[in-house]
């Protein structure tokens, strides 16, 4: 069993590991990446997949992490926005869910004063139900709805998270009144899905990656994914092939601070494209269940505003803004 | 192969040379951010999952496993010699285990934490290696109705902490309710006694609630005092560990503790808190020499409550390997470092990953002997503590717990909460308010209120729930039991002994 290379090895690296000095590429940049979340959610593994993608591509010679987490991001927005501004070399991770807190919030600071840089990767949402639900398919699950949503108690995450947002979009296209809706968060996907696999609830709607296991395993059935178009390896129509015209993204992308000069905003875009387009982006991808949805500077802009609009008027339908 | 051939090869797996040195880091790491407030093995972990790239899956793992069982251990050393929890797990632990070092027995309490946990994190990772497949079951039968009903037990149990008058314990108790409210409502997202503040949308965390009317609170207290620091420095009074006395009052709260950990470990919402105060309330009403709770501290208190919390430690890992569901903060992190190996938790886990998970299970069992190894030797350095003046002693702590609760999220609002928690304290302590109390209230009521919604949201609003569901009947009926049941026991023994008095006047 003793294999001292490879134990003098994994010893090694793991040490190197702890340290964000490598001593190669002299010449590339050193950038400042700002996670407005705790160490360890989808932002701060976001974040710590492009440090470690950007490094071992050796487009930059190392990079800071600053993670300063809270209420959706609407913590570390204002300090972003008043402290960063104009350091060309910083990035801030954020996303759709941060879109959703600005707005249920009130938070004082939105997403229109940071500088759009790229929006990098998707999750799209799944809705499940448990293995013995009467549901077949997601029409089955809609009919049911449309007769009395109060008896179709709904698990996901968080109120005005992303799942309840899909949740609200998925019945106003049905023609349900938002206000009606039996919508039970938990404080995690995982929560979720225990009250999934326990019955108690009637359906689940999260991350396709929180259910994945679970509906191969054959314990949770998929009934529609949220995706702009069928996946490969995922046996389930969209919700639009089922009839229910929705897309939903929980998408997650980059922004420089403000007031960053045009020069500092192309190379970025720049540095952040060949990084997106690289195999090791691509694996690190696959192996997270993210879905690369690559979209720069002002169509990014454009994106951003749109979202904002659409999650405004579901989170008033749904009483939370 | 049998369950028996899988941990013989996880054994093989966990005995290499390099992955020994891991779990050695792990724990050795494990136990220095336990004492630290603030510092948990769930963000510890998170800062070091970059080194998943690394290294092979075994060793991360083991190294992940060693500094969350490090972490429970550690965390008990700051409550007992310094009255500041470490981790919300071992609040409890305080509570006796800190009275217990200022009567000169800091050194039996710290052991009994220390062997309690060896032996209750054995026990726990046993219950992980046979009956995982049992609990899990067990644990997915809890739904919302039956946590609220587990709830409403836990309250009429922890009664026994509120102290000698129930109206300051009561108060106490509301007073914890009223800050574990602070925040964004989970149920609707609405904010609540946030006063617009968005550094107070997520609460306020427990760690800084105990921090401050523990140590801050107590520090003041003693400052305020005019001969502070003259009868402080107590001596250790008889062996440094335990006596055999002690080892006699030890044995049944550590298998106690651990029955009581373990199951409520793996219920998704059953937590490492939980269990503490439950294992409290018990070994309270159980132990012959109840007059030292609360006065000199009873070394049971100290026992039960550690136990409990190291076989939750390993309860949580049960529906993580066996379902991929995380229970806790850091095994939602664990599993977001299975991600980065490709490797997706679920039900199959157990089949298509049993190097991984066997050898993680071994491992468990191997940490748990370093930590006591490593442990026991600390306690005689740990004591000594105890030796410095008051003034000096007092100083630091009120350094290191400031600096601790910086370190949560790096927010000088969390340090305003404290110093005010602070001030609280040493206002609640000077009228005899009991302190306990408020971080029971703070942590049980939003759970009771939470479980209570969601309970009502899927039954549409229908009460029956709550006793439709057998297991939530059972569990309401054992608190009206606990309720009325001491008070009907004491009417029969005063009808028994004052019968004969009765007698004349009924004929």
């Amino acid at each position: 069993m003793l294999n001292r290379r490879r134990f003098l090895t994994s010893t090694a690296a793991g040490f190197a590991a702890l340290h964000f000095a490598p001593a190669f590429a002299q010449d590339a940049p050193q950038i400042q990446i700002f996670v407005p979340a705790a160490p360890g959610g989808g932002w701060d593994q976001t974040a710590r997949t492009i440090d470690q993608v950007l490094r071992s591509e050796k487009l930059i010679s190392g990079s800071q992490i600053t993670n300063v987490g809270g209420a959706g991001g609407t913590v570390g927005l204002p300090q972003f926005v008043n402290q960063w501004k104009g350091k060309g070399n910083s990035l801030m991770v954020a996303g759709m869910v941060m879109v959703g807190a600005i707005i249920a919030n009130k938070s004082a600071n939105n997403l229109t004063e940071v500088t759009p840089i790229a929006r990098l990767t998707g999750e799209f949402e799944a809705l499940v139900v448990p293995a013995a639900s009467p549901f077949k398919t997601a029409a089955d699950f809609v009919a049911a709805l449309k007769e009395d949503p109060t008896k179709v108690p709904v698990a996901g995450g968080s109120a005005g998270g992303s799942d309840h947002i899909l949740f609200g979009l998925i019945a106003k296209t049905a023609g349900v009144p938002a206000a009606n809706l039996s919508y039970v968060p938990f404080a995690g996907g995982g929560e979720a899905l225990s009250a999934l696999l326990g019955n108690q609830v009637a359906a689940g709607i999260s991350g396709y990656g929180e259910f994945s296991e679970q509906i191969k395993a054959g314990a949770l059935r998929l009934l529609a994914i949220s995706s702009d178009k069928r996946q490969e390896g995922i046996d389930a129509p969209t919700l639009k092939e089922a009839g229910i015209d929705v897309e939903l993204f929980n998408w997650r992308g980059v922004f420089a601070p403000p007031g960053v000069s045009d020069e500092d905003k192309a190379a970025m875009i720049k540095l952040v494209e060949t990084m997106a387009k690289s195999d090791a982006w691509a694996t690190e991808c696959k192996n997270r269940n993210w879905t690369s949805i690559l979209l720069t500077g002002d169509d990014y802009a454009k994106f951003v505003a749109d979202d904002t609009a659409r999650i405004g008027a579901i989170l008033k339908d749904l009483g939370l803004a | 192969m049998d369950t028996l051939g899988y941990l013989a090869h996880g054994f093989a797996v966990a005995f290499t040379p390099t992955n020994l040195l891991w779990c050695l880091v792990g724990t050795t790491l494990g136990t220095a951010i336990g004492v630290l407030p603030g510092l948990g093995p769930a963000l510890t972990i998170a800062l070091l999952l970059p080194i998943t790239y690394q290294v092979a899956p075994e060793a991360s793992f083991i190294l992940f496993a060693g500094i969350y069982y490090g972490a429970m251990y550690g965390g008990s050393t700051t409550s007992i010699l310094l009255n500041t929890p470490g981790e919300s797990a071992t609040i409890v632990t305080a509570l006796e285990g800190n009275r217990m070092a200022r009567s000169g027995r800091g050194g039996a309490a710290l052991a009994t934490s220390a062997i309690g946990s060896f032996v209750a994190g054995t026990l726990g990772t046993l219950g992980v290696a046979f009956l995982a497949p049992i609990v899990v079951k067990f644990a997915l039968a809890f739904g919302p109705a039956e946590y609220f009903s587990l709830m409403v037990l836990a309250f009429i149990t922890v009664s026994a902490v509120l102290g000698s008058s129930s109206v300051r314990g009561l108060t106490s108790l509301f007073v914890g309710f009223v800050i574990g409210m602070i925040g964004v409502d989970l149920q609707t997202g609405q904010p609540r006694f946030t006063f617009g503040m968005g550094e107070l949308l997520d609460g306020v965390d427990v760690i800084i609630v105990a921090v401050g009317l523990f140590a801050v609170g107590e520090t003041l207290y003693m400052a305020s005092r005019r001969y502070a620091g003259k009868d402080e420095i107590v001596p250790l009074k008889g062996s440094l560990y335990m006596t055999a006395a002690e080892w006699a009052r030890s044995w049944k709260p550590w298998l106690r503790g651990a029955a009581i950990g373990f199951p409520i470990g793996a219920m998704p919402a059953g937590g490492a808190e939980i269990p503490t105060f439950l294992s409290y309330a018990i070994e309270k009403k159980l132990s012959k020499h109840r007059e030292e709770f609360g006065t000199v501290g009873a070394i049971e208190g100290v026992a039960g409550p550690e136990a409990a919390n190291n076989a939750s430690a390993a309860g949580v890992l049960v529906p993580m390997l066996t379902l991929g569901l995380p229970t806790s903060a850091t095994a939602a992190i664990m599993l977001s470092a299975f991600q980065s190996y490709g490797i997706n938790p679920g039900p199959l886990l157990l089949t298509t990953q049993a190097n991984l998970v066997w050898g993680l299970i071994a491992s468990l069992f191997i940490a748990n002997v370093i930590l006591v190894i490593l442990n026991l030797p600390l306690i005689g350095l740990w004591v000594r503590l105890l030796k410095i003046p008051a003034p000096q002693l007092y100083a630091g702590i009120l350094v290191f717990a400031t600096v601790g609760t910086y370190g949560i999220s790096q927010s000088p609002t969390d340090l305003v909460i404290l110093y005010l928690l602070g001030a609280a304290g040493f206002l609640m302590r000077r009228f005899d308010f009991p302190t306990a109390p408020v971080i029971i209230g703070m942590i049980l009521g939003p759970l009771a209120e939470t479980q209570f919604r969601r309970a009502m949201t899927i039954a549409n609003g229908d009460w029956t729930v709550f006793y439709r569901h057998p297991l939530s009947l059972t569990l309401l009926t054992l608190a009206f039991i606990g309720l009325v049941g001491p008070h009907i026991w004491a009417w029969i023994e005063h009808r028994r002994t004052r019968g004969p008095e009765h007698v004349p006047g009924d004929a």
